[in-house]
């Protein structure tokens, strides 16, 4: 039921640089990327009247002129700003979409860690990997695919560890607004491990649009651990989804911590397609000003005996917008399934926003499930108890707001990240 | 578990307790939906003019809308055209008391074991029993009359109190709310009226009963109550439907405003017939209810028990307008066999210090669907604003559904909001524990789900509690699967 939006000339010209990618690109991936855009034309931009859209909306931003292409002029100096140097490990730069070799640092050695473009690979590859996203329905979705002939894979063959976190920058750069399309592929072999962090940051003034997509496949006995950072930065929009498709006895960790962009719309879907999975997510966001922060997520349970956990939390100020949309569905054959949801949101000001949906949706009677969600502004109780030993509004109010918070923050299990975060936290809540 | 499996067969192949046809000649308009019908209805009740044109105006608006798809049900095709607008019994005499009513009738009431003579000398219930859209009998009239409230048909209200119901009807839910409300504003045959004056204490509680009884019609009541300063009323509201194959479509609209410090309590009980095991037919329950708290302090509490109908599509809503004011909603909510449910909530807090409570509990048998639909919506200027809301599914067999969607909007960071919602099945380990004690299985879920349900069913009054009970035990015993 997604219906057009009016802006005609964004999408012909994204059809027009479409078709300048694919021209080197080879028969199949093209045959992938026109399908989707023709799906993706017929869905249109999504609009407020899309159910799953209903509390976001992007259609002021689309309204300006974009870059399509991914030139940029980006330094090394530049770049290096960008980069936490506290996190070290296996670097990977990504810049407008175009994974960028030169910029990267790949500590594992090939046989742990296989980093690649799609272009490289087999049809059976893309054909596994690839085109199931072609059935969502979703028009963001769609369009991410048609761009995916520039698809960053990483691969970790079977029995595998590997031993570095991987940093896997996504970093907007241009002298004009730019639009652009990120696609990962992570695929994990059987018994496999690694730790992924995306980071999401931005250069200059103008106006970025990211709209990524990272499928992450776990194979039998494979453990990923996720995280998902967008740091604070100004006149970045972004729409992100992360797909994770479970084997047998696989395990996935995943926290989206969100601090900054204008609007940000994060989708985490989590396919539980075999027994015996076990996944977490969790997710921060922290919102001030007029920025517009969405967590949507899926927890589909096809098979039986599968446990889900998940915990957002959230800190509104200003006049900031924060949506959380908690989809759990239990298929007929996921008896003994465990899944849990819950959302807190704190709102620090009058003018902020806050809209909740945890939605279950069960088809299967042995199952324990539960969902939960609170909003509400910090306690008087514990602010009287540390004002009255001495401590300032402010400085109480900071401390009951990152208490709350690290809760989420403790969750990350990579310790030099565990540390930005907590130093970052704190900067955005002075700021606040 | 081959107990279980008999008991549940045993249940399930056990007709519709309340499945007969009363042959009352009835006055029926002919089939299908166009302005001459309305026009019929309206002449038939000798309204007044402002009031067809209010009908026609929500006909030619219906005419523009589309049957809502958003639900999480799977309604079959409804043709509006193969449906019986009006269907009176034929002549409404005037009764002094209730030997001079038709004994047919009277029979009807007495297998529903609602004998109004029986209500009347036990438990001083004053019953406005409304049988195919025309209000027949208001037991206790003379008695609340003199406390100036006002109990009678709406038909008679719109001749008696004509400025309250210009002024109120529609004020709550607007003819062109939805699809259904605005179908029911166009064809309203009849339902009740109250209005209880300033200060005053409702002594007894008010109940009408609904039938639907000849083929084909589809029972289009719309009830409006006014609570004025200070008032109290409680109301009951039951509902029963003779067995019959083709399905047959409910769409009510239920109005309720609360003045300055005054209560509304609503309590329904539902069982219409909610099709054979093999979901066919049964009733279509699609009704708008919806109340305001226009005043300070004043407080709508609706519960229901909903048992009933193939298909059940019913958010009854307050809006907290007026400050300090509260909004209850209890529900329990039984479905089995193909049975499907679409209910919930919607409290919308605009008003300061405004509280509102959910509690709704689904139990879902057989086949069939229970969804959980509602709003928390506080607004900017709802300061101090709070909710509480709890909805909990049971699950007895392994192919009902049982879903959540709740929606929680807030504007303001001194509303307090929770939601708390649990899915789960009749543990085998409290099935055993009863066991062992000597309950059979049957009984130990009739105890648990009766448990289970007790927050809502203490919210009833005593009388209906009672059926309520009968009702939940006679839908799930030996479900558990």
């Amino acid at each position: 039921m997604e219906s057009l939006v009016g802006n005609i000339d964004l999408k012909e010209s994204l059809k027009q640089h479409l078709e300048q990618q694919l021209s080197n690109a080879s028969s199949y991936l093209k045959e992938i990327s026109i399908n989707s855009f023709d799906k993706f034309e017929k869905l249109g931009f999504p609009t407020i009247k899309n159910e799953d859209w209903k509390y976001t909306n992007f259609s002021t931003v689309l309204k300006n002129n974009f870059q399509l292409s991914n030139e940029n002029s980006l330094t090394y100096e530049q770049l290096s700003k960008l980069l936490f140097s506290k996190l070290q490990g296996n670097i990977l730069v990504v810049v407008n979409g175009i994974y960028r070799p030169e910029f990267s640092t790949i500590l594992e050695k090939e046989n742990t860690l296989q980093v690649r473009k799609i272009n490289n690979l087999s049809k059976e590859f893309i054909e596994q990997h690839l085109s199931k996203t072609l059935a969502v329905s979703d028009a963001m979705t769609s369009l991410n695919t048609a761009f995916a002939s520039q698809a960053l894979i990483l691969q970790i063959p079977k029995g595998k560890v590997v031993e570095h976190p991987v940093y896997l920058y996504f970093i907007a750069s241009s002298d004009s607004n730019i639009f652009f399309h990120p696609r990962t592929i992570v695929v994990a072999e059987e018994n496999s491990q690694i730790k992924l962090a995306e980071i999401h940051q931005k250069q200059g003034n103008h106006i970025s649009f990211s709209n990524a997509f990272t499928d992450i496949y776990l194979d039998k006995d494979a453990n990923v651990e996720y995280y998902k950072i967008q740091p604070d930065q100004e006149e970045h929009y972004h729409v992100g989804t992360t797909q994770v498709v479970h084997k047998e006895k696989s395990c996935f960790c995943g926290t989206t911590i969100t601090l900054g962009g204008t609007i940000v719309r994060n989708n985490m879907n989590l396919i539980l397609n075999s027994n015996h999975c076990d996944s977490t997510i969790n997710g921060l966001y922290v919102g001030n000003n007029n920025q517009h922060i969405d967590n949507h997520s899926l927890v589909d349970h096809a098979m039986p005996n599968c446990l889900s956990n998940e915990l957002y939390k959230g800190v509104l100020n200003g006049k900031s917008t924060g949506v959380f949309n908690g989809k759990i569905f239990v298929r007929q054959d996921a008896q003994k399934t465990n899944a849990f949801q819950s959302n807190k949101t704190i709102l620090l000001s009058k003018d902020a926003t806050m809209n909740t949906k945890p939605q279950l949706e069960i088809f299967a009677d042995d199952v324990k499930c539960s969902h939960g969600a609170t909003i509400g502004q910090l306690d008087d109780e514990p602010m009287f108890y540390l004002r009255s030993r001495g401590l300032s509004e402010s400085s109480a109010r900071m401390m009951l707001v990152s208490a709350f918070a690290q809760d989420i923050i403790e969750h990350i299990k990579l310790e030099p990240l565990k540390e930005l975060m907590v130093t970052m936290l704190e900067e955005t809540l002075i700021q606040n | 578990m081959s107990e279980n499996i008999k008991v549940l067969e045993e249940i399930t192949s056990s007709e519709y307790k309340y499945g007969f046809v009363t042959n009352i000649e009835s006055d029926a308009a002919p089939m299908g939906l166009n302005e001459d019908t309305i026009r019929f209805i309206s002449a038939k009740k000798n309204e007044p003019e402002w009031l067809l044109e209010w009908r026609l105006k929500a006909y030619r608006h219906w005419l523009t809308l589309e049957q809502p798809t958003w639900q999480n049900l799977k309604i079959p095709e409804i043709n509006f055209q193969n449906i019986i607008y009006y269907s009176a019994p034929k002549k409404k005499p005037q009764y002094n008391s209730l030997d001079e009513i038709d004994p047919e009738l009277r029979d009807t009431f007495n297998k529903l074991g609602i004998s109004l003579t029986e209500q009347k000398r036990l438990s001083g219930v004053a019953v406005d029993a409304v049988i195919d859209s025309v209000s027949v009998t208001t037991t206790y009239k003379e008695k609340l009359g003199e406390l100036g409230i006002v109990f009678c048909a709406l038909s008679e209200a719109v001749h008696t109190h004509p400025d309250l119901v210009k002024k109120y009807l529609g004020a709550v839910v607007p003819m062109t709310d939805n699809f259904y409300t605005c179908l029911n504003s166009a064809v309203f045959s009849d339902g009740s009226f109250v209005y209880i004056p300033k200060g005053v204490r409702c002594p007894m509680e008010l109940s009408t009963y609904f039938r639907i009884n000849a083929e084909n019609t589809g029972q289009f009541e719309r009830t409006l109550i006014i609570a004025d300063e200070e008032a109290y009323v409680s109301y009951l509201e039951g509902c029963t439907a003779p067995m019959r194959d083709e399905n047959q479509l409910h769409a009510a609209v239920v109005e309720l405003i609360a003045l300055d410090k005054s209560e509304i309590k609503y309590s329904t009980v539902q069982n219409w017939y909610p099709g054979d095991k093999e979901g066919k037919g049964g009733i279509y329950n699609f009704v708008t209810k919806r109340g305001i708290c226009s005043g300070v302090k004043s407080k709508i509490s609706w519960t229901q028990v909903e048992t009933g109908s193939a298909i059940t599509w019913k958010y009854p809503s307050v809006i907290l307008k007026g400050d300090d004011s509260i909004g209850e909603f209890y529900s329990v909510a039984v479905t089995n066999n193909y049975q499907q449910a679409d209910t919930g909530t919607k409290m919308i807090h605009i008003g300061k210090n405004t509280k509102s409570r959910i509690v709704s509990k689904g139990i879902s048998a057989g086949r069939s669907h229970n969804s959980y639909r509602g709003l928390v919506e506080i607004m900017k200027r709802a300061d101090n604003a709070r909710n509480f809301s709890q909805c909990d599914s049971l699950l007895l067999g392994d192919r009902c559904g049982a879903h959540t969607f709740p929606y929680v909007e807030v504007r303001n960071n001194t509303g307090k909001v929770e939601h708390e919602a649990t899915t789960s099945k009749i543990g085998e380990d409290i099935i055993f524990y009863c066991n062992q004690r000597g309950i059979a299985t049957e009984e130990a879920v009739a105890l648990i789900v009766n448990g289970y349900c007790k927050e809502v069913l203490n919210q009833l009054p005593m009388e209906f509690a009672v059926e309520a009970q009968k009702l939940l035990a006679i839908s799930l015993e030996g479900s558990v699967g």
